[in-house]
Parts: C-alpha cells; structure tokens; sequence
C-alpha cells in the first residue's frame, strides 16, 4: 500500500496539495504515481509567474516507460518551481512528498480547495482504480 | 501478386468485429466538406510495363544538361561506392524496424550518422533526419518556440535571405500554431541580414532568430553579430546551412561567444542526387539542452548485460508512441535510405575529402563569376564574400537569358525575379566541384551569345 499522508488533499489525477502558513500551496506527485510512473529521468516545471486553471497540464514528468502530465489542482499563479529536479529527478522516486515537490502556488481562490480529496477519499479512489 | 496481405473474408471479418458494413464507414467521422472525392487528374490504373515506359520518356525530356542552378540543390560527384553500398539488401529499408534494437547494423548506421552531423555542426545531438531542409526549418521554429519559455510571444524572426521555398513551407505549416513569423530585410549592398536593423525590438518579444549560412544569395551573413544580438535578447539562435559549406566555415556551435542553439538544412548535398527534386533529406541538430524538445529519433550507444557494446534508441518519451498527441512531432526516421548514402558519402569522402568539395566549389563559383562579369550587360549584384553560390544582374529579361541558355543545352541559373523583384534581372548561379575550367568557358561564351541573341531566342519560344 502507498503511503498517504493525512495532512494533504488530493487530485484524481494523483497530485497532492499542502497548504503553506503564508496562503501558498505546495504540488507535487503522490507516492502511489511515483511507483506507477517507475524512475524518473526527467521533469520539466513551469515557469514562476505562470497563471494556471484548475486541471491544466503544467508540468511533465518522464520515465524510463512513460512521460506523464502534471495538472494544476487548483487555478493560480506559479509562484516558484524545484529547480533541484533539473539536477536531481529522482527526488520524485525517493521523496514524493518532501525533496520531490514540483511547485508552489498562489491559488485565486481558496473555495476551491473544497473540491480535492482527502486522504481518506483518495486512499478510496486508489483501491478503487487499482481493481 | 498482391501486395495486400488481407484476403476479402479477413477484411470482413475484421468489419464484423468492429460493427461497420464496409470500408468507408470507418472514415465517416470525416467531415465531407474536408474529403478530397474523385481524384479526377489520377489515372484510374496503368500497368508495370506503361508506367516504365512513361517514366523513362519523361526521364529523357530531362536530358543531359551542364547545370549550374544551385538554390538549395547541388549536383556535387557521388562516388559509385555509395548508393552500390547503400541500395544492398541489408540497408535497403527506409524505417528503423519496430523492434529497433533487433536491426543493431541499422541503428549503428544511424549513431554513425547522428556523430558525423553533430560533429559537422559543433551540436551535441542530432536526430535521424527529416523531410527535406525546409521542413526541418520548421520543426526547428516550432522546436524553438517550445524550448524558449523565457520568450512570452510566439515571434520568430525571419530573414528575407532564408530560400523563399523554405520561408513558405514553414509558413504553412507554423501558421495555425498562432507562431508569427517576422521578415527582416536585407542590405541591398552586401545581400545578407544587418545586426543593426535588429535594434528596434526588445528581449522577450520573439522566441527565436533564424540565420542562413550561406543565405539564399550564397553571400555569407554575420553570424557571430546576429548569435550574440539574438541571445543577448532572450532569443534562440537556429542555425539553417548547407552541410557541404561546414567542411570550410565555422560550425554553427561556435558562433558568437555561445553558439547556435539549433542547426538544420537539407542533406542532399551529402552524397543524394538532385533526381528532378528529389526525394532529399533534413537534417536536425541541437545543444543538449534543447533535446527533449527535438523531434525524430535518436540513437545511443551503450553496454549489453554482458558489457558488450551495442545500439538503443534513446529519450523516446518526446515520440508519438509513448508521448501520443503532445509528442514533439510525428516525425520518426524518415528518409532513412538517404542517410545511409549520406553516412557512406561522408565516410568515404572523410573530413578532408570534404574539404576539397567546398573549396573547390568556392573556387569555381569564383572562377563563374569573375568570367561573366567581365561581360558587357553583367554584373556581380552583392560584394560580402560568399560560398558557392553568386547573384548577377543581367542586361535583359533574366527569364528569357535563362531560356535562351536552356535552348544552348545549359541551366544558367536560378531566376531571381519572381522571389527578389527589386534585384532587377538577377540570377542566383553555383558552380560546384563538377565543372571543369572548359565547362566555364563554355557558359561565359553562350551567355554572351544569349545575351546578344535574347530577341530572336525569345521569338523562337513562343512560336513552339
């Protein structure tokens, strides 16, 4: 079973979203899409300043078996991407919710929070997708 | 013999499995304003022995003539060795297999080819080609567009000097991507692009710059100028030369104090003959940097589980296979025949024999033109040094100089008129390594004689 941390909210395309004390939310790809995704050799973030919409592609990330779309789970503005992964992709394999973040975001509005997953809700999701 | 491996009963079979009556249902997603209907210039049906003897009668209309048109196509020698090597049974396919790694002699050749081009150009990388220099030109724009995300339009700068053939074709193909493409105008004195008249825009405006070396007119552009302006402004440099010409002058990857960051052109050059126009090859290289945004495939070199080395196709999450509708393009191998003669030619030629073509190219090229400017009613239209290719300003319709050359056995050039109508009566003419002191002799004398006798030759034209 992949890890879930219960502080984060989630997307049915498998980003996760932490919210940050100065209104900005963190992004980044859960354990569960890592695992499917297998070694990442290379991910490409948006730039800072970027206005996003909820469920566009914004980032790309690349395996040995697959290259795979990052959505934005909420619309805002890029506000900083992990410049370490240019280096470092495997940061996505080893540490999903932590060194492997993808970028911060200034959401536009804060009600859409609402519509992601819990954990719980996601850890549903996943055993359901995985039948 | 058919040459459709379904029989009737399995196209049915395959229709009833999937619940459609017939064949061009499977098609009626297509809306009927976009089908193309009765293809009514198409001969329903010819036989092997009518085709041949049609070909072989228009081959004949061809003729032998002594050609000097260069604009984009070269007649340069091909030893006999390279299409004996090329057209065996072994390379005789135009695709890497589908299972690549099992044709490793295929994709050895391609490593080869991918080495000797990124070497050529100064690049890091190259992919296994394209169509032909024109649509290389336009992956390389779309290419850059994607790559430069500081650029906040999609505006790349054009020169009016980049072969107008090439400028339509990315036209038509970069248009509805929303990419805008920006003439900038050439010195009328020196035919190539000036810095300066780059000034009046600001970095961030456009994606990327494009630069011909040799431009269309053969004159060498300033290249390590536009480079550094171009990055200097936020804005990728992509380089589109003849690779004969990189034998002699400088690699794109040491322009200016960072070098072009993308490198494209036609292969024909390398060892394909000119064949009425074709088929040719592009080709397409790039800095590291900028890989996953190149198209096509790329070969790598590696070791086996029992450490032998061997071939693998390499970064294939940019391609249509693994990337679907957002791979980079749905370009593969493409002309693979033609960059197993390329590789060839280029082997056998080797660094040096290289050389030898370019210069002795220049040479003659310098030769031309030096004996019809000493012509009365011909002169030398642009003075900045040039490769192997010359533009001259004739006394007279250039169209019909050409003609009469034409009438004397000779393709004099390439009519600059309809392209460049401020030039006057200008002809874009190229003498490679194939023509001899006579043959120069020859063009100057029956210049001189059409350009004396243009009335009459013009008479007898229309009177066919």
């Amino acid at each position: 079973m992949s890890n879930i941390p219960s502080d984060l909210f989630y997307t049915k395309t498998h980003e996760w979203v932490k919210r940050n004390a100065d209104g900005t939310v963190t992004v980044g790809i859960t354990d569960h899409a890592q695992d499917l995704l297998g070694d990442v050799v290379f991910v490409e973030t948006p730039q800072a300043g970027r206005k996003l919409k909820a469920g566009e592609a914004c980032a790309v990330i690349e395996s040995v078996k697959a290259a795979a779309d990052v959505y934005g789970p909420l619309s805002g503005e890029v506000v900083e991407a992990n410049a370490q992964l240019a280096d470092h992709p495997e940061q996505v394999n080893k540490e999903p919710y932590g060194a492997g973040w993808l970028l911060r975001l200034k959401p536009d509005n804060a009600a859409e929070m609402s519509a992601l997953l819990d954990a719980a809700a996601y850890s549903t999701f996943v055993a359901a997708e995985s039948h | 013999m058919p040459f459709i491996p379904h029989t009737e009963d399995d196209i049915k079979a395959m229709l009833a499995a999937v619940g459609a009556r017939d064949i061009n249902e499977l098609f009626d997603e297509i809306p009927a304003a976009l089908r193309s209907g009765k293809l009514t210039q198409v001969p329903p049906r010819a036989a092997e022995m009518e085709v041949t003897r049609l070909m072989s009668e228009r081959a004949a209309q061809d003729g032998r003539p002594l050609c000097f048109i260069g604009a984009g196509a070269y007649e340069h020698h091909i030893p006999a060795a390279v299409w004996e090597l090329t057209t065996r049974g072994e390379f005789y396919s135009a695709y890497t297999p589908y299972q690549a790694e099992a044709s490793q002699g295929t994709l050895q050749l391609l490593y080869e080819f991918q080495t000797m081009m990124a070497s050529l150009t100064g690049m890091d990388v190259s992919n296994a080609s394209l169509y032909d220099g024109a649509s290389a030109l336009a992956e390389a724009v779309l290419m850059a567009v994607r790559a430069n995300r500081n650029a906040c339009a999609k505006r790349v700068f054009m020169p009016g000097t980049v072969h107008p053939i090439y400028r339509k074709v990315v036209h038509s193909i970069v248009k509805n991507q929303n990419i805008e493409l920006i003439e900038i105008p050439y010195c009328s004195a020196g035919g190539h692009t000036v810095p300066e008249s780059l000034e009046k825009f600001q970095a961030g405006e456009f994606a990327a710059l494009v630069i011909p070396q040799p431009n269309f007119f053969g004159v060498l552009e300033e290249v390590d100028a536009l480079t550094d302006w171009a990055h200097a402004h936020g804005a990728l440099v992509i380089a589109v030369v003849n690779p004969v010409s990189l034998a002699l002058l400088k690699p794109p990857g040491e322009w200016g104090e960072k070098g072009a960051d993308i490198v494209c052109g036609d292969g024909q050059p390398l060892g394909v003959p000119l064949s009425s126009g074709g088929p040719y090859f592009g080709f397409l290289c790039c800095k590291q940097e900028h890989v996953r945004q190149m198209p096509g495939r790329i070969v790598g070199r590696t070791l086996d589980v029992d450490g032998k080395p061997g071939f693998a196709l390499t970064l294939q999450a940019r391609e249509q296979h693994i990337r679907r509708s957002k791979a980079t393009s749905n370009i593969c191998t493409n002309q693979g025949l033609l960059v197993t003669a390329a590789t060839i030619h280029m082997a056998l030629l080797g660094p040096d024999g290289l050389e030898r073509v370019a210069a002795h190219s220049h040479a003659n090229t310098l030769a031309l033109l030096a004996s019809v400017c000493a012509l009365p009613g011909v002169e030398r239209v642009f003075e900045r040094p040039l490769f192997h290719e010359a533009v001259i300003r004739v006394a007279g319709d250039a169209g019909a100089v050409l003609r009469a050359m034409q009438a004397r056995n000779i393709l004099a050039g390439f009519d600059l008129t309809p392209y460049y109508p401020e030039l006057g009566n200008a002809i874009l003419l190229c003498a490679t390594e194939t023509k001899t002191p006579q043959d120069i002799e020859h063009y100057t004398t029956a210049l001189q004689q059409s350009l004396t006798q243009r009335a009459p030759a013009r008479r007898a034209e229309y009177s066919v």
